[in-house]
């Protein structure tokens, strides 16, 4: 009976470790494999040409860049656009979400509306809005000219004061459709049952709000934040075609930055180091807030080995 | 870093040139070990010089029973990035476009180009002497020209005559003037590409080399010291530039060949000069969606000497493109450079209007009066300088190309543009 048992659990762990191989190799071909080859060039002062980095350098790569003007407006600006993300992109969402829950005409429409920037790629996206923002053709002035509100037109994407939010404000076109859906589903998710219990009990809109819809909602938001930082954080595509990166270094991300590096300067080895440093922030941010903020969400949907098994 | 080659790079266009890159790699990944392989890689993915170079391979494929040329035409940006890549691997092309200098020096310090010197010896002379000079490292040559080129103010001359000018400024105080009259006349001076940072590092590249002569800039190079003399004193010029607010509305996040850019506020006729290159008419007209851009009105006049510089007025600031032979190329490879470096085909090239030729004999076939003006002053030019982003290491170019733009913006002064440039040169 034991031995039976034994032998079950032993072909057991060999079928799990077939299905799971072809995962593993590539993940480890392609995820881990590079970071430690990125990790291995962050200490090299390296051009990227012929062979292997020879010149070695330890953590200067590093040293650098804390001291980089460039990098550390990077993390500047990466901060101001979670801040947006989070205290302006979110609730918009949240907003719409809830109102597209109600009983309204057209609303499978407005969904799907809603939803359709998320679908486009992020350069047609930037190639778009490149257009938009034009500052003597572009729709943006167009429009507030036609409803005389011409002291509000700028210049946009030129001006280093005001490129950030206009990058901003692209970033929430594409994705607060994103954040409406997943919302919208989490909303769904709440039984209804609820929500009259409180209304019998007199609760008010506010109160049923306040109390019944927040609470419930909150693992979605609380992913939905999640999304939204580490998107923010790793943002390219939209920043490289838009502005790439400027004027003055204004829009610019650790990625831009990166990638500047890495294939204009061709110094691969302070790339590497900036890609690592990424890493690692995404990396912290991850582990802390699954530690410390999705505790309760992922608590029984991860398992945990030894004394509960 | 970016210079372009008469062509302005739309997204579009750098996509459909990977994908023709990606067919094209996919055909010959096994030409490798064929020994009768050329494969080669180009930059004019666009008409009128794509079918050009495809003609002649064509040709010297008839002449030469069993040599087949492999061709990846590709776009600027898309271009740079994938050498880099197969470069890292060992792996680059038999003939690639290159554009001399710093760059050139990193791949033949990493052994991945031939010395090709002695094989070209015997046909060299040939070729205008200048042509090869961006190719030439410590006395060898690792490149052979197809095209040359130099960077020059073009100017409205309605908007000119507007203003009241009857004639281009000689001096950079003249220059000045000059800006000072077009505004005063309601006119944008100078359109400029602020976002794309390249075009602003001409105005400081040049009025470097009128102040401290050509030599101040390669010893530079040399010493990797930019805090001399010559260039705070073109930061400085500059900052006067700068301080009359000549460039157009919005000019720091401008590109060079967007619809709003530098080029189309040109061929609009909605300013008065730009600082660019012999391709600029081509891009003025395509930019603008202006046939003929402003035709008859565009001129073209030399970079303006400085009072007291040491720099001669007739040096030319510029560079083309060129083709360098990868470390496992045949043979054949080189004589296919010589083949279309004879006149005959240098001609065809030049007649396209989109392309200067550097054989011997084959100016006259440039039909166009402004190309024809640069031609001519490139042939009278006492020195020639390559594009400093490209003379110079990649990260030092870039950083010539970022503290020239902060310059402009009125973010740095001189004296720090050229301790920020040295600081990367010393690295």
């Amino acid at each position: 009976m034991d031995r039976n048992l034994r032998r079950r659990r032993i072909s057991d762990r060999i079928t799990i470790g077939l299905f799971l191989l072809p995962a593993l190799v590539l993940f480890g071909v392609l995820v881990v494999a590079p970071i430690l080859v990125a990790a291995y060039t962050s200490l090299f002062r390296w051009n990227g040409f012929g062979g292997l980095p020879t010149d070695f350098i330890g953590l200067d790569n590093f040293v650098r860049l804390l001291d980089d003007p460039v990098f550390i407006g990077d993390l500047r600006r990466g901060a101001l656009l979670v801040v947006l993300s989070v205290t302006v992109q979110l609730p918009l969402a949240l907003g719409l979400a809830l109102l597209l829950n109600q009983k309204l005409r057209g609303r499978a429409v407005y969904r799907v509306l809603f939803f359709a920037p998320y679908v486009l790629s992020e350069v047609i996206t930037a190639v778009l809005f490149d257009m938009v923002f034009s500052q003597n053709r572009g729709l943006a002035n167009h429009v507030l000219r036609l409803v005389g509100l011409e002291s509000l037109s700028s210049t946009w994407l030129s001006d280093p004061s005001t490129v950030l939010y206009s990058v901003f404000l692209v970033m929430t076109w594409k994705y607060f459709g994103f954040h409406m859906i997943l919302l919208l589903a989490g909303r769904q998710n709440i039984p209804r049952e609820l929500h009259e219990a409180a209304a019998t009990d007199g609760a008010g809109g506010w109160q049923i709000f306040r109390h019944v819809t927040l609470p419930l909602l909150a693992p979605t938001i609380r992913i939905s934040m999640f999304l939204a930082v580490i998107g923010s954080i790793q943002l390219f595509d939209l920043v490289w075609v838009l502005t790439g990166g400027g004027p003055l270094n204004a829009s610019e991300t650790m990625a831009v930055t990166m990638f500047q590096y890495g294939f204009r300067r061709f110094e691969v080895g302070y790339a590497s180091a900036i890609s690592i440093a990424m890493f690692l922030i995404s990396l912290i941010f991850a582990v802390l807030y699954q530690r410390f903020i999705l505790r309760r969400d992922l608590e029984g949907a991860m398992t945990t080995m030894g004394d509960q098994r | 870093m970016a210079t372009p080659i008469h062509l302005s790079r739309r997204t579009l266009l750098s996509l459909a040139g990977l994908g023709a890159g990606a067919v094209a790699l996919g055909g010959c990944g096994d030409s490798g070990s064929d020994s009768a392989g050329i494969e080669w890689w180009h930059i004019q993915n666009t008409d009128p010089m794509l079918p050009v170079w495809a003609a002649f391979a064509e040709e010297f494929q008839a002449q030469n029973e069993g040599v087949g040329i492999t061709i990846t035409p590709l776009e600027n940006e898309a271009f740079k990035a994938r050498l880099t890549t197969v470069t890292q691997a060992g792996d680059p092309p038999d003939i690639y476009h290159t554009w001399g200098g710093g760059v050139l020096r990193q791949q033949v310090e990493a052994g991945l180009c031939q010395d090709i010197t002695d094989a070209v010896a015997p046909w060299r002379d040939i070729l205008q002497p200048a042509s090869t000079l961006p190719y030439e490292i410590d006395g060898r040559l690792y490149g052979v020209p197809f095209d040359i080129g130099m960077v020059g103010l073009w100017y409205n001359k309605a908007l000119f005559a507007d203003a009241g000018i009857t004639a281009p400024p000689q001096t950079w105080a003249e220059y000045l003037e000059v800006v000072g009259r077009l505004k005063a006349a309601g006119i944008t001076p100078i359109a400029l590409a602020g976002g794309e940072k390249w075009p602003g590092h001409y105005y400081w590249a040049y009025l470097a080399m009128r102040i401290g002569g050509i030599e101040a800039l390669s010893r530079a190079a040399e010493d990797n010291n930019f805090t001399t003399p010559a260039f705070i004193g073109a930061g400085e010029r500059l900052a006067e530039l700068v301080a009359l607010e000549p460039f157009q509305e919005g000019f720091l996040g401008a590109s060079y060949g967007e619809p709003d850019g530098q080029a189309a506020a040109m061929g609009n006729g909605d300013a008065a000069m730009e600082l660019m290159g012999q391709w600029a008419p081509a891009v003025q007209e395509e930019a603008s969606g202006v046939e003929g851009g402003i035709g008859t009105d565009l001129g073209f006049f030399p970079f303006p000497a400085v009072d007291g510089g040491q720099g001669s007025a007739s040096d030319a600031f510029g560079g083309g493109g060129g083709f360098a032979i990868g470390r496992d190329a045949s043979p054949d490879a080189i004589r296919f450079l010589e083949f279309i470096s004879q006149v005959d085909k240098q001609r065809r090239a030049a007649a396209t209007g989109a392309f200067l030729p550097v054989t011997i004999g084959a100016e006259d076939a440039i039909e166009d009066p402004n190309l024809a003006a640069v031609a001519e002053t490139l042939a009278n030019a006492g020195n020639f300088q390559l594009y400093l982003d490209q003379a110079y290491a990649p990260a030092v170019g870039q950083e010539v190309n970022d503290r020239v733009a902060e310059l402009i913006a009125g973010q740095m002064t001189p004296e720090q543009v050229a301790e920020a440039v040295t600081v990367v040169a010393q690295r």
